[in-house]
């Protein structure tokens, strides 16, 4: 069952001769340590202001082998990554690499613990060349010290072709794709003497083809005698490379085991869980006549043929994987994103919003999920970010009015129950769940029809959370309708009337939220299942 | 949960600070003690300082750069700047003088001057946001442009023969030792001030100045307004241009040269943030003021151009200092 890690030590993999930089790895590559773990993490927990990241948490890697960390968005994966790379520091647990205790105070020294990750986002260097990036801070040296440039240059090469990689050394990074450079993070983690090897969802940014070299790299990695932990949404991914899995879901590891003997939506159910009976504030409101329809909505690059309709009093749930075109199809109905086609009417009256302003002016109104860069302006008062879509109205032939100003912004942030000091403190002042009341607070003064909410509690606590929740029931009740971008699997079933399912820049399914089992949705976004019709 | 959220309502007050207190601590009461001083030490060193006529003879050290500054503190508080102005000074007044030469009259020559500055305004504004580039390579670029449009025409000549009905823009008094051009200043002080932090306009570029994303997010459209400031300081620039021909009653190319650093040195000293965000009228005002006290002072004291120019790049670099000096000891306090 085990690959032969013996022979990783010459590495002859048929029609590939890897270089081995550096020293030997004794002790994982024996036969007695063949079963077990490299890295042991046991009891780990982790919390935050207002959120439990990881509570007792444990997870083995095995030399020689795929392990896949499974969970949704939230909870808990990228917290354990970044503690596994010394980024962050675990309030509790014990983490043992080779059976000895270790503490990761930094990055370095998950590093120098043998432990490396390729990120979604690896973090390399633009303007160096590729074998700078895969050698830097451990370059071969000459006798006085100095980097041996040729030596670095021709051991990048070598491991380059070894990978099969069609990349010349000396090239800037800054010239590469971002397949090329993953690569080149790749050829970084194998020059170093890894035992660890975590990758972060690695083929979100890849195509088909590219992935299937990363797999044969993976392969590589494995007759290393290298231990992977590999992040991925993609079951179909999980299943192809992976050999064991460890689910997350809430923080806590819910399950664990051999992929070969775990059936695929046994998984889903172990990922979804039971969880969804939070107690979520939803009131049933009137739904009455379609406020907005969108048909066919396109653009060249980030989603094609988007169709659906709204309905007065109703929460209409986007739910995908991350980078499956939903933000894009929401700043399209916003006035920020072009489309390139199709149609938007509102109210019956077909709009073509060429600015955020036009969406305003229509009823469209959007809480980005970019909250500071994008939600509230940092460095104005709270007050003056309320007022700004509604200036018009709180001034006098557009002269400013501030009592006019205070008692909008008043109304809307004592609604919300605002937790601030004064209205005139600077929005950046405020915690993420009292800014994103801000945001919410300035569209409501607007008087909208759609509120589009794009991933709303991202990165909030609990008690904003929930206020946030309780908030979209009333403005239902009122007669709004919303659309909620979420990611967070009980956020959507425990508010949405329907659910619409993107992937890869379509929409994949569309669910009524009676009796909807969450499976249903994990699946069809991962395109496992395409929708019955 | 959301019982909390419909009957308790918790009271948010408008405000915390004592306006008075925040408003003896700004940077503005700063600007007034320095004026102050340098007044006191402009008049103990100089016998013919404290005269009214030479008190109105100061006010020409700035009233024409000072115009300028007031549309410049509103473009930088949005987040942009303009490096063009003074060669936009050189290309009106040019035009100004080759239509002389035509023999159009007075509000001719001043329509010209308004409105070639009007247009190089809006090709600067258009070129920033219509190709989304960014101010400072632009304005480096028309700078050297008109300028060089200037020099095209003039080479090493001089227009001149202004009519004399025109010289009172730059010369006439309205009244006893008040000019025409420190009437004109202070007007248009008055409605910029109004404009930044009255209107509606003055709100929407503070919000662009601290956040162009979130502003435009917002619901504000940030081209637009960006494009209306360029325009407004080739205005301002085009009257400053009629103001200084007529005063000088001549053009030569290198009309104005280096009054761009100038200006922007008066708008940073008067509080605004080089980054975009923050910044008073009240406060560009009282900066032009002191820069027309320092060079008229150096000037009653003999003190040679070239050491003027020295004092004007160590009082740039002071000024740029100064108010993130400031900025750490208020944090200090607080």
């Amino acid at each position: 069952m085990c690959p032969a890690v013996g022979m990783a030590i010459s590495c002859h993999i048929p029609g590939i001769t890897l270089p081995l930089v550096g020293r030997a790895r004794e002790g994982v590559l024996t036969q007695e340590n063949m079963t077990e773990p490299v890295l042991t993490l046991s009891g780990i927990s982790k919390s935050f202001p207002g959120v439990r990241a990881l509570h007792d948490v444990a997870l083995e890697l095995y030399p020689g082998e795929v392990t896949a960390l499974i969970g949704e968005n939230g909870a808990g994966k990228s917290t354990l990554v970044k503690i596994l790379t010394g980024i962050y520091r675990p309030d509790a647990g014990e983490i043992h690499v080779r059976g000895e205790p270790v503490s990761l105070p930094t990055a370095h020294a998950a590093f120098e613990k043998g432990i490396t990750a390729i990120h979604q986002e690896t973090v390399l260097f633009d303007e160096l060349t590729v074998a700078e990036n895969v050698f830097l801070g451990h370059a071969p040296r000459t006798r006085f010290k100095l980097i041996d440039w040729k030596k670095m240059r021709a051991e990048a090469q070598s491991l380059l072709d070894s990978m099969g990689a069609e990349l010349r050394a000396d090239t800037r990074l800054k010239e590469l794709g971002i397949a090329k450079k993953h690569l080149v993070g790749l050829a970084r983690a194998l020059s170093v003497e890894a035992d660890v090897v975590i990758m972060d969802e690695p083929t979100a940014a890849l195509s088909q083809k590219e992935i299937e070299d990363l797999y044969v790299l993976v392969e590589l990695l494995k007759e290393e005698g290298k231990a992977i932990l590999f992040i991925s949404h993609k079951f179909d991914e999980i299943y192809r490379v992976a050999d064991r899995f460890t689910v997350f879901r809430d923080g806590e590891m819910v399950g664990k085991g051999m992929i070969k003997e775990t059936a695929q939506d046994e998984i889903v159910r172990m990922m979804v869980g039971r969880s969804v009976d939070h107690i979520f504030p939803k009131v049933k409101a009137e739904i009455g006549e379609v406020v907005l329809s969108v048909e066919g909505l396109s653009h060249p690059t980030e989603f094609a043929d988007i169709s659906f309709a709204l309905r007065r009093g109703e929460i209409l749930g986007f739910y995908g994987l991350v980078g499956a075109g939903r933000t894009e199809v929401m700043q399209a109905l916003f006035g920020i994103t072009r489309p390139s086609g199709g149609s938007i009417t509102i109210d019956g009256r077909e709009i073509a919003p060429r600015s955020a302003a036009d969406a305003v002016a229509a009823g469209i109104v959007y809480v980005p999920e970019e909250r500071g860069k994008q939600g509230v302006v940092i460095g104005l008062p709270i007050f003056q970010n309320v007022s700004l879509p509604s200036l018009k109205r709180t001034s006098t032939s557009s002269v400013l009015q501030l009592a006019q100003e205070f008692a909008l912004a008043r109304t809307y942030t004592e609604r919300l129950d605002l937790r601030a000091a004064s209205l005139s403190q600077d929005v950046g002042t405020l915690s993420g769940g009292n800014q994103q009341k801000v945001v919410i607070a300035k569209w409501l003064a607007t008087n909208p029809r759609v509120i589009i909410l794009d991933e709303p509690t991202k990165g909030i606590d609990i008690g904003s959370k929930a206020a946030v929740h309780a908030f979209m029931s009333e403005l239902v009740g009122q007669g709004l309708c919303v659309i909620m971008v979420s990611s967070e699997l009980p956020e959507v079933m425990g508010m949405s009337d329907r659910v619409v399912v993107m992937r890869e820049g379509r929409i994949a399914g569309v669910f009524d939220n009676k009796g909807l089992d969450p499976v249903t949705l994990v699946e069809t976004a991962a395109g496992i299942r395409s929708q019955a019709a | 949960m959301t019982d909390a959220a419909e009957t308790t309502h918790r009271h948010i007050p408008d405000r915390l600070d004592n306006p008075i207190k925040s408003a003896v601590l700004s940077w503005e009461t700063l600007l007034v003690l320095v004026a102050v001083v340098i007044f006191i030490l402009n008049s103990l060193a100089s016998p013919y300082f404290l005269n009214a006529w030479s008190l109105s003879d100061l006010t020409f050290n700035f009233t024409e750069k000072a115009v300028i500054a007031l549309a410049m503190a509103l473009l930088i508080t949005s987040g942009e700047i303009d490096l063009s102005v003074a060669a936009i000074i050189a290309l009106a007044s040019t035009l100004m003088g080759m239509a002389v030469q035509w023999g159009v009259p007075t509000p001719g020559l001043v329509a010209i001057g308004i409105g070639v500055g009007l247009a190089c305004g809006a090709f600067n504004g258009a070129l920033v946001t219509g190709l989304k580039l960014p101010s400072i390579v632009v304005t480096i670029g028309t700078m050297s442009l008109f300028r060089g449009i200037s020099y095209a025409i003039l080479g090493d000549r001089a227009y001149g023969g202004y009519p004399s009905d025109f010289s009172f823009v730059g010369q006439g008094y309205v009244w006893w030792v008040i000019s025409f051009e420190l009437v004109l200043f202070v007007f248009a002080a008055v409605l910029f001030w109004f404009a930044l932090h009255r209107t509606n306009f003055g709100r929407q570029i503070f919000a662009i100045g601290n956040n162009a994303v979130a502003a435009q997010f917002s619901g504000v459209r940030v081209a637009r307004i960006k494009f209306v400031l360029f325009c407004l300081t080739g205005l301002m620039s085009g009257i400053a241009a009629v103001m200084l021909t007529a005063r000088l009653g001549s053009t030569r190319p290198s009309i104005a040269q280096g009054w761009e650093l100038e200006v922007i040195t008066m708008v940073v000293l008067g509080g605004v943030n080089i980054l975009g965000g923050a910044g008073s009228i009240t406060g560009v005002v009282l900066a032009a003021l002191i820069m027309g006290l320092v060079t008229f002072g150096l000037g009653l004291l003999n003190v040679p151009g070239i050491v003027m120019s020295i004092f004007i790049g160590g009082l740039l670099i002071t000024v740029i200092a100064l108010p993130i000096l400031y900025r750490m000891w208020r944090e200090r306090r607080a």
